[in-house]
């Protein structure tokens, strides 16, 4: 599902040149499971953004689904985003002025579909990820597992053919972390492809397919074939 | 995205920020109800002025002496003829048929003395006529009687001020006064009137026409009033005036025609274009607004980059952003026009209720000009921010940066 191609892609910071990534070639297949893990600034977040469709390469080439995407413009790109990819942030980036629900709706919204549809599959799956009592909560009501959850039901209402997750337990204490890991991977078992930045090894050592990056590369890829 | 959803969207986001967004209605407010205010005080100036006018009588012609040919600049106020206009000028243009009354005045100014007691006022001679083309009302006793106008009588009419300054409250109702070297029997005093024209009716006092040529020792008329027998023979009147003047005057009339509806025309214009000075003054209050708008939607950008960094991962294309913070501008302009048109219009008639001397009238091009400059003003001033909320980067909007 996912093609890269000699990804480079480099930040001016401070009148330097930093290679976040250099030379990245990478393919992740449909319904996939894989964590990339790597020391700060070791380009991970950068790959996520560039996958995520948030960021574009310097250089190479990244196919999704078969269709090149260097080469569509911001609009194109803001659609697929919509349609086919989810994401989940460390900070859950929850709007907290909405309701747990308002925020879950967020996507329908923008997507133009009727209230009472939105209404219908909010519900839904709020309930699928536990949080059927808690939809009029804001996100300050809420706990921090409870708040990933919210974020994860919003990424992930639209049916996207693959989630990206940036340290989605990185606030969380293990217990809460431990139910959002649960969340994440059921939703990979009926055959979401995941990819999940992550610090934590432990975390890291549960996906089929580990990457580590370092300054940039790819430096080792297990599990390739699972 | 659903307008209706873009609208409620906007509508929350500015609910979370309550204050400013109160201010800023405020502010919108305030524009907008002053252009109408203004214009309402403008216009009902206008309408005042043209009201004071009729009070004067319509269809005044006045006669004054010498001509200027310059058109546009003030009427010569003594004559640059060596023909002056004289009582048998006025004996001959009454013979014109569409002149319905005729008032010859001379003006000068003198001493006005009753005992130990002085004044120095306008003095007006002219004949029993003056009373209709003038509509003076009369407090006591009578006006000048009608008679031969080139018969010097002693008799004269005071000023309701004039009156009280020099009797102090007793009647003054046959009472003599000297006028200059004369002596004048009081045989009516004017009812208080006010202004007139810029002539202060209060203050001065009226004798017959020929006693004010021997008192000021000169033949020549200082203007004649006319008043033609309704608006339709007026410009008719004009040019027979022209004509009995021509004949009498060697070929010549020398003489220069103000009509009373030329007058008020060159007033309303000047209320008019005030009005609209005044209204372009307020709405530049309006854009002062426009700028607290784009103000308080800059300070929403940067305070919400976050979660325009979010809108944009969950997918959201770029003009739906822009549109989204275009509503909120929108919101507040037209939120704040429209109470600002509601202040105004309940002022304006709460003036109107308590104050009955003076109407505030507000012009019909007033709201929707305020609406429009409002609305555009929040349409103008919004557009930079939301243009600048929707091009952020959305991995550097996601960092809050």
């Amino acid at each position: 599902m996912i093609d890269l191609c000699g990804i480079e892609r480099t930040f001016q910071v401070g009148g330097q040149l930093v290679h976040a990534l250099r030379r990245i070639d990478l393919q992740i297949s449909t319904g996939a499971y894989v964590s990339v893990m790597g020391p700060s600034g070791s380009g991970k977040t950068t790959l996520l953004n560039i996958l995520g469709l948030l960021d574009r390469p310097d250089r190479g080439s990244y196919r999704f689904g078969g269709r090149e995407t260097t080469d569509l413009n911001e609009e194109q790109r803001a659609r697929v985003r919509r349609d086919q990819l989810g994401f989940v942030f460390q900070a859950f980036h929850l709007i907290p002025r909405l309701s747990a629900a308002e925020n879950v709706e967020l996507p329908l919204v923008l997507a133009g579909i009727s209230p009472r549809e939105r209404r219908e599959r909010v519900a839904q799956i709020l309930a699928a990820v536990g949080l059927g009592e808690r939809a009029q909560h804001r996100p300050d009501q809420l706990s921090g597992g409870e708040r990933q959850r919210v974020a994860i039901a919003r990424a992930t209402i639209l049916h996207p053919r693959l989630l990206m997750a940036d340290e989605p337990t990185g606030n969380l204490d293990r217990a809460s972390g431990g139910e959002v890991i649960k969340t994440l991977e059921t939703l990979n078992l009926q055959g979401l492809t995941l990819i999940v930045v992550t610090h934590d090894l432990e975390l890291g050592a549960r996906a089929q397919r580990r990457i580590r990056m370092d300054d940039g590369a790819i430096v080792a890829d297990r599990g390739e074939s699972a | 995205m659903r307008l209706e959803d873009t609208l409620r969207f906007a509508l929350r986001s500015l609910a979370t920020q309550r204050v400013r967004s109160w201010l800023t209605l405020l502010a919108m407010g305030l524009g907008t109800a002053s252009v109408i205010l203004l214009s309402a005080l403008g216009e009902g100036a206008r309408l005042y002025v043209r009201g004071q006018f009729s009070q004067l009588g319509s269809h005044l012609l006045i006669v004054l002496p010498g001509r200027s040919e310059t058109t546009g600049g003030p009427p010569p106020l003594f004559g640059e003829t060596p023909r002056d206009l004289t009582l048998a000028d006025a004996f001959a243009l009454r013979r014109i048929p569409s002149v319905e009354t005729l008032a010859p005045v001379t003006l000068g100014s003198a001493p006005v003395s009753y005992g130990a007691l002085q004044r120095e006022v306008m003095v007006l001679g002219s004949t029993s006529e003056l009373r209709p083309v003038r509509h003076l009302s009369l407090g006591q006793g009578q006006f000048l009687p009608a008679g031969d106008p080139e018969r010097a009588s002693p008799l004269c009419v005071l000023g309701h001020k004039l009156a009280q300054e020099l009797f102090a409250g007793r009647s003054a109702l046959g009472e003599w006064v000297r006028i200059g070297e004369r002596r004048f029997r009081v045989i009516g005093v004017l009812a208080s009137q006010g202004q007139s024209l810029g002539q202060d009716l209060g203050d001065m006092a009226v004798i017959p026409v020929a006693s004010a040529q021997a008192l000021f020792n000169s033949p020549g008329l200082f203007r004649i009033l006319i008043q033609a027998k309704g608006p339709e023979v007026l410009e008719a009147t004009r040019k027979a005036v022209r004509e009995v003047i021509r004949a009498r005057h060697e070929g010549e009339d020398d003489v220069t025609l103000i009509t009373q509806d030329a007058l008020l025309a060159t007033l309303e214009g000047i209320l008019r274009a005030l009005t609209l000075a005044v209204a372009g003054i307020a709405a530049v209050s309006l854009s002062v607004a426009g700028v607290l708008i784009m103000n308080v939607m800059l300070v929403a950008v940067s305070q919400r980059t976050a979660e325009i960094g979010l809108l944009k991962a969950l997918g959201a294309a770029q003009r739906q952003i822009a549109r989204l913070f275009l509503g909120e501008a929108l919101m507040l302009a037209t939120a704040g026009t429209g109470g600002g048109i509601l202040v105004a219009l309940a002022g304006v008639e709460l003036f109107n209720l308590s104050v009955s001397a003076f109407q505030l009238v507000v012009p019909g091009w007033a709201v929707p000009a305020a609406a429009t400059v409002s609305l555009a003003t929040g349409l103008g001033f919004g557009l930079m921010p939301a243009l600048r909320a929707a091009r952020l980067d959305p991995v550097q909007a996601l960092t809050g940066r």
